[in-house]
């Protein structure tokens, strides 16, 4: 079994990944990433549309302009690849961590490290996750399958498509369906307001006069060998509508029900995760509760645009360099999701330091104000010109800030939406 | 009459009203300046960029890790009436590699000064 070692190894080649290591390769560390598919970039090379890169380089790209834009920044560092590698376990009970990776060309490795770098991202849920009834053909898709299959490998997979859930993948993928010759009938959505972005229903729903149907449920798949078709059932006041129901014809259907941080590896090791995002519980530098691991990009919590999570990824990077070199933050207070918030990563503050948080709301509202509390008392307030779940909010807190705090012998601080 | 739109410069939203004036475009609904322009362009020139892919000349699906096709698009928004034509043309490409990205695959195309480009590069 061939043996490497490294300061820090960072497992997952996406935005996330390579932002991380570049990070930690400038502070003199060396650097391994672990990435599973056969080439850097992550699930960036298959989102061929544009809207990225416009905090991190300044002008708008595609996914797979943005991914190689990326990996020029991290060519002739000193930064090591291994591409088709799998780590299968971390083993972070030690000062020195191990993980062992699976590679097709190069058999079982074993790489030791004195940090890790958590950096896997998301995977999407899937039919089993949130229990559509009905019968059980071909023809099922997560939209990031789709995806995937339509813009890398060019196979269409189907030519009348229903997409349940108006999640932005799905949104996206109306579009992309319509533009290589596939029928899109419907976006079914359970809640009352689409979860994706306003610009992709008018671009990828409204300009092909594909139909949105909020407050409904899917109640039905239904076909034998291949989908034959959905029903659709209304909801009013909370109550499903079983008189009104009905069925939409098609032989495709792509489900974009939400995406969930890719933890296995982490909960192997011992990670705490947090049961809002799905990812790991952090401190104010991104290190999980076992000492040496960090986590950053989806699979902490699944942020809606890459450019935060190259941000908060370099952030990532940067800290465990310093760790490395032995710092710790001397005082942290307990971060607390106040009223409309769903959560907050991180979950500890750094009480003399620049700390930036990223939360998700629970509500939709124009003119909202965002409050922080020390220990209930009101230190900072910023007014939100328009709110909703699916756009995530930035908090920066500073020393200034949490003076207050300073004192205290358990302070907490919390964020809320009023 | 007036025709109704929602604003998609930012987040916000706005349910805009614009009616079509002598002079020009009467919009109300609006919360900023950035409405009214948002309402000439897409009402009077609507554009997309548009993004999707090409053929790769020679490529069976199993070649290049599972790439069989190059992701391309548009240098700038192209008018929305014309990207049904725009995309056939993309369709009909049959790009040779090696190909670096930015590369121009279809240059002005119609005479538009929009170029359809490389959005990754392959050996």
């Amino acid at each position: 079994m061939k043996e490497l070692n490294f300061d820090a190894a960072v497992i997952g080649g996406g935005a996330a990944g390579m932002a991380a290591a570049r990070e930690l390769d400038a502070a003199g560390f060396s650097v391994v990433i672990i990435e599973r598919e056969e080439r850097l970039g992550g699930i960036l090379g298959q989102c061929i549309h544009n809207g990225f890169g416009l905090i991190e380089f300044n002008e708008e790209l595609t996914g797979p302009e943005f991914a190689e834009r990326m990996q020029e920044r991290i060519e002739g560092t000193g930064i090591r690849t291994f591409t088709g590698a799998t780590v299968m376990e971390m083993d972070a009970r030690a000062e020195i961590k191990t993980l062992y990776c699976y590679s097709a060309s190069l058999g079982v490795l074993r790489l030791n490290a004195r940090a890790v770098v958590l950096a896997m991202g998301c995977r999407e849920r899937n039919r089993g996750n949130i229990r559509i009834p009905g019968d059980r053909p071909a023809g099922v898709y997560t939209a990031g399958l789709a995806q995937r299959l339509v813009n890398i490998e060019g196979l269409v997979p189907g030519k009348n498509a229903v997409i349940i859930g108006s999640g932005d993948i799905g949104l996206i993928m109306a579009r992309r369906m319509s533009w290589v010759g596939c029928k899109v009938h419907a976006v079914v959505e359970i809640l009352p307001y689409p979860s994706g972005l306003t610009r992709n229903i008018v671009q990828c729903l409204n300009d092909f006069g594909i139909p949105l149907y909020l407050s409904h449920l899917t109640t039905r798949i239904i076909g034998r060998e291949r989908v034959e078709g959905v029903e659709i059932t209304p909801i009013e006041n909370g109550a499903l509508m079983h008189e009104k129901a009905f069925v939409i014809p098609c032989d495709t259907v792509l489900l974009s029900v939400g995406l969930v941080p890719e933890n296995e590896l982490s909960k192997g090791a011992g990670v705490e995760l947090n049961p809002m995002t799905g990812g790991p519980m952090v401190d104010s530098m991104l290190m999980t509760n076992v000492p040496g691991v960090f986590a950053c990009g989806n699979v902490l919590h699944v942020h809606d645009l890459v450019d935060y999570v190259a941000e908060e990824a370099r952030r990532a990077g940067a800290n465990v360099a310093r760790w490395l070199k032995g710092a710790k933050p001397a005082r942290e207070a307990r971060l607390k999701s106040g009223p409309n918030v769903r959560y907050l990563a991180p979950s500890r503050v750094d009480l003399d330091g620049d700390n930036k948080l990223y939360l998700r709301t629970l509500i939709v509202k124009n003119g909202a104000s965002l409050e922080v509390k020390v220990n209930n008392r009101v230190v900072k307030t910023r007014k939100l010109a328009h709110i909703q779940p699916s756009e995530m909010i930035t908090v920066e807190l500073g020393p200034k800030d949490l003076e207050s705090a300073a004192g205290l012998p358990d302070p907490t601080v919390e964020v809320a939406i009023v | 009459m007036s025709e109704e739109l929602v604003c998609i410069t930012c987040p916000m939203g706005c349910r805009l009203s614009v009616d079509r004036t002598e002079g020009g475009l009467a919009v109300t609904g609006n919360r900023c300046a950035r409405g009214i322009k948002y309402a000439e362009e897409e009402l009077l020139a609507p554009k997309r960029m548009v993004s999707a892919t090409a053929r790769i000349a020679g490529v069976e699906r199993t070649e290049l890790d599972g790439i069989a096709r190059l992701p391309v698009r548009t240098s700038l928004p192209y008018p929305k009436e014309g990207v049904p034509g725009l995309l056939k043309a993309i369709y009909a490409l049959d790009v040779r590699l090696p190909v670096k990205r930015g590369a121009v695959l279809i240059a002005d195309y119609e005479g538009s000064g929009v170029d359809v480009i490389a959005a990754r590069s392959l050996p």
